[in-house]
């Protein structure tokens, strides 16, 4: 499966109140094995791929041969997808909280589709029916990668303006006077900033680390390079790989800190969020 | 009903059960409750008396739902003790404790419909099924939902789920009813249908009753005896008439009802050059500078071009009106007036405001 | 007693109070106006059409195409359900199965042991910010990951050897079924985290306190209130790491190299040139034969989810 991610921070929501349940124990010992234990299973891949590559081989990567080639692929399909993905998302999302709000369960439902058609039979279809031009650029994987984004940028942005109540603050702001050019930039954009973030993370990390689709259709993109690279030198597409994963974690930190920060309390959104609860 | 709960009743108590739930005896104990380096609640002593509803009532923090929560078992205090019918349940778990619990919201289970809710507590007491179904369609009828039996709680309105929240607490023929803020979550046509509701049920059933609220028309409207709560205290209890008549500090005095805090020294501008000996004073002696308590209803006004006072605005409330006069030095007092006499009055109209009787209390300042 | 006069609460979103309806004799009008409003979407109805149902689209036609005629065949699909291919349909659930309901299992036991944590506990955010990051952490870096830890050379491989315990000699290997599971894990978990704790948050303490109040023990708790609550949205989970790891490609293929028969791979194959003269078309069907699979399994998580909705509001 293609990127999946987890919390989208939302402005201006502020979490429902908790009290402390006196009942319950603090903390029994079986939580802390189970988070022991786990953790000791995500922790211990990591150790044995550092001490695998060794702290030289890091710097090393950057000089590889076609390091620098498929990296910069990487960044530009990333930059396209994630203006496309904006672009599209953002103002179909708005549009159909405003005027179409009937059609949102239906946009959940398309938007689920791109989880539906895995990519690897995706891109059998989508090389089956590209025109001739589109297929001989890489450029063609940007515009499939919007496809895949599309679930979570819609997500991203259905939590942002779920919590701003939208229709209200169009409404004020045309009363006092502002047109919709205004509105848009003043009013709603401002407010949407952090799901715009969440979406431009999401989308960025699932183009990097997007493998599939770029090996089937021969283009080496990052991730794809990796593997190739394997070939070549093992430790230094493990050192590549830890490098991805940090930087995606870099990425999700800062976005949670951001988002923590800017907003009133900020109410952290799943992305599979089962409730469709009220965040007032 | 009786077998399955297995209930004691302690020597001393007088003319207990025949076989309905009549309340038991309930005494919180010099309750303390400290979170942190907050006073929840510092000390406080209650009694209620078999079959009294007894509502707390204060401001946000004042420790009223502390002091039930202590009293249902969800939260220890740090000393002190609850007894009940004699008997200290302090170290006896919620489970255990035998009393039923209406909660604020969404308390019902939204996997059960409402008779499975109602019946819920039946089955913990391993009530057989016929006779669960009953007595679970028995309160449902005394609360008026018996066609919403087979519905769920996200099919009900919030009234209706307060009401099956009630019959689930009363299912158990509980020896105690607390209630947290049941009424809060409400719209206020519901709260006032469900308030005689509450309040008939729990008469008929005879049940003790302890009742958190800020609301204070709630309180003086449902309950036996009310105590106003305030920083973990109990500040007074008794009767509604004798708290609005007889507040025991300024704190209650201010919080039931309106009252106006005159400077002593505007008194002589009021007409009222001495004031009776037998006015409350709070503390006992105030030192320096008081302010009078007199409520709205305790003032007269008179249209007059040499008056103390300026209308700033008039409030309709019905056959009173609420008129807000600005005495000189800055003073604002609310003045109660027949609507008939008050109609006359615009802002900035001079008028002349005087005592008409004796204020309710002296406070330091 | 008194009538009851307030009406049923229906769930309310902010910002979505519907569309208003037309008025009687300007239906025409509305119509209008409604289909012009539906302009709005249409650049975005666009690009799915171009970029998923017309794939899709194709997909499904050329699962019945022969290859060299284009002409209608079910021989396409007979090939695709036999032999290696349902072997590899096999193995694939066999994956997707385990790595399922095992991860879902751990992930639900690690969701709840943090959701006690006060909200902002450093616990908390710590898990569920590296949920979020290890969730995304799959294909080709997880491979070599596992390589490194449990391959033939692998860091835990010689720790296990060192006590005795190799695992290679014991059933045990990174790069056929078994590992494949064991790495699986790894996304799934955090996944599972992920997707189980809004629903935890929507078990209310009122529940759990008014079933103390009546009488109900911790266990009584969970038989009659939180398993049945939480279940819809358990199961639901389930079936999204279902989805999940049966459309996983990247992970697999880095680790096998294509040497275990998994769907997912066999499609890739014929991509690359590896067909058989007339079995072109059998990729699409293959292809068509997972599209089936998860569309079921989505579907019964969209129901689940509906459900669990309504009571965890």
């Amino acid at each position: 499966m293609a990127a999946v991610t987890g919390t989208t921070l939302v402005e201006g929501a502020t979490p429902p109140a908790r009290r402390t349940r006196p009942g319950i124990r603090q903390f029994p010992v079986w939580r802390w094995v189970i988070l022991i234990v786990v953790g000791a299973y995500f922790i211990i891949p990591l150790v044995a791929a550092l001490r695998f590559t060794g702290w030289s081989s890091f710097p090393q990567v950057v000089h590889q041969e076609g390091f620098s080639a498929a990296f910069e692929l990487s960044v530009k399909l990333a930059a396209i997808t994630t203006v496309l993905t904006i672009v599209l998302m953002l103002p179909t999302t708005v549009y159909v909280h405003l005027r179409l709000p009937r059609l949102r369960r239906l946009m959940e439902g398309i938007t689920i589709l791109p989880i539906v058609i895995p990519p690897v039979v995706l891109i059998v279809g989508v090389l089956q029916v590209a025109p001739g031009f589109l297929k001989s650029t890489p450029y063609l994987l940007a515009l499939i990668y919007v496809v895949l984004a599309m679930p979570f940028a819609y997500r991203a942005f259905d939590a942002g303006l779920r919590a701003l109540d939208l229709q209200t603050l169009v409404e004020a702001s045309q009363s006092l006077g502002a047109g919709w050019r205004s509105t848009l930039w003043r009013v709603m954009l401002p407010n949407l900033r952090t799901a715009m973030l969440s979406a431009t993370v999401l989308t960025v990390a699932l183009v990097l680390g997007e493998f599939t689709m770029a090996s089937l259709d021969l283009y080496q993109t990052f991730p794809v390079w990796i593997v190739a690279f394997d070939q070549t030198s093992g430790p230094i597409s493990v050192a590549a790989s830890l490098l991805a994963l940090f930087v995606t974690w870099i990425f999700l930190l800062a976005i949670t800190l951001i988002g923590g920060r800017t907003s009133r309390g900020g109410a952290e959104v799943s992305l599979f969020s089962v409730s469709r609860r009220v965040t007032r | 009903m009786k077998a399955a709960r297995g209930r004691r009743n302690s020597d001393d108590t007088v003319g207990q059960d025949a076989g309905n739930s009549s309340g038991a005896i309930v005494r919180l104990q010099n309750l303390s409750r400290a979170f942190g380096t907050t006073r929840a609640l510092d000390g406080l002593d209650l009694e209620l008396a078999p079959g009294e509803l007894v509502a707390l009532l204060g401001p946000s923090g004042c420790g009223k739902t502390t002091a039930l929560r202590i009293v249902a078992g969800f939260e220890t205090a740090d000393s002190g003790a609850v007894k009940v019918d004699g008997h200290d349940v302090s170290g006896i778990p919620a489970a255990k404790r035998d009393m039923g619990m209406v909660f604020q919201s969404y308390s019902l289970f939204p996997n059960m419909s409402a008779l499975e809710n109602v019946s819920f507590g039946l089955r913990m007491r391993r009530l057989g099924a016929a006779d669960r179904q009953r007595r679970a369609a028995d309160l449902l009828d005394m609360v008026g939902l018996t066609p919403q039996g087979k519905q769920y709680p996200h099919q009900l309105s919030g009234g209706q789920q307060q009401r099956v929240a009630l019959a689930r607490a009363l299912a158990i023929e509980p020896r105690v009813l607390l209630l947290d803020e049941p009424l809060s979550a409400l719209d206020a046509k519901v709260r006032l249908q469900l308030r005689e509701q509450i309040r008939s049920l729990q008469q008929r059933l005879g049940t003790t009753t302890l009742f958190v609220t800020h609301d204070q028309e709630e309180a003086l409207s449902m309950a036996d005896r009310v105590g106003v709560m305030h920083n973990g205290r109990l500040e007074q209890i008794a009767t509604p008439d004798e708290l609005y008549d007889r507040p025991a500090t300024p704190f209650v005095a201010e919080f039931v009802g309106i009252m106006n805090r005159i400077p002593a020294a505007l008194l002589e501008l009021l007409g009222a050059s001495a004031l009776a000996a037998d006015v409350v004073r709070h503390p006992e002696s105030p030192a320096g500078a008081v302010d009078v308590l007199v409520r709205p209803e305790g003032l007269r006004l008179a249209a007059s071009s040499t008056g103390n006072g300026i209308v700033v605005s008039r409030t309709f409330l019905g056959q009173l009106t609420r008129v807000s006069v600005r005495l000189s030095g800055d003073v604002v007092v609310q003045v109660d007036q027949q609507s008939t006499e008050a109609a006359a009055l615009t802002p900035g109209d001079p008028v002349d405001v005087s005592m008409a009787g004796a204020p309710v209390m002296l406070a330091d300042r | 007693m008194a009538q009851q006069t307030d009406t049923v609460v229906a769930p309310d979103t902010p910002g979505g109070s519907g569309a208003r309806p037309a008025r009687p004799g300007r239906v025409l009008g509305a119509r209008l106006r409604s289909a012009r409003t539906l302009l709005g979407v249409l650049p975005f109805t666009v690009y799915v059409v171009l970029g998923l149902v017309l794939p899709a689209v194709a997909i499904a036609v050329g699962a019945f195409q022969d290859s060299s005629t284009g002409g209608f065949t079910l021989s396409n699909v007979k090939t695709a359900a036999t032999g290696i291919y349902l072997h590899g349909f096999e193995t694939t659930l066999g994956v997707a199965v385990i790595t399922s309901i095992v991860p879902g299992i751990v992930g639900f036991l690690v969701a709840y042991a943090i959701f006690t944590a006060k909200r902002g506990a450093l616990l908390r955010r710590c898990v569920i910010t590296a949920s979020g990051v290890f969730a995304n952490f799959g294909g080709v870096p997880l491979a070599f990951l596992f390589i490194a830890t449990l391959g033939s050379t692998g860091m835990v491989t010689a720790w296990l050897t060192d006590i005795g315990l190799n695992p290679y000699t014991n059933g045990f290997d990174l790069y056929t079924f078994s590992g494949i599971v064991v790495v699986y894990m790894y996304f799934q978990i955090p996944l599972m985290v992920l997707v189980m704790l809004p629903a935890l948050e929507g078990l209310r303490p009122a529940w759990r306190e008014a079933a103390n109040n009546l009488g109900a023990g911790a266990w009584q708790y969970w038989r009659y209130v939180g398993g049945p609550v939480l279940l819809p949205s358990f199961l639901g989970c389930v079936l999204l790491l279902f989805g999940s790891a049966f459309s996983a490609y990247a992970t697999a293929e880095a680790l096998t190299s294509g040497s275990v028969p998994l769907t997912a791979i066999q499609i890739g194959s014929f991509l690359n040139g590896n067909v058989l003269a007339g079995q072109q078309n059998v990729g699409k069907a293959l292809g068509l034969g997972m599209i089936v699979i998860i569309a079921i399994v989505m579907t019964a998580y969209a129901v689940l989810q509906r459900r669990a909705a309504q009571w965890l509001r």
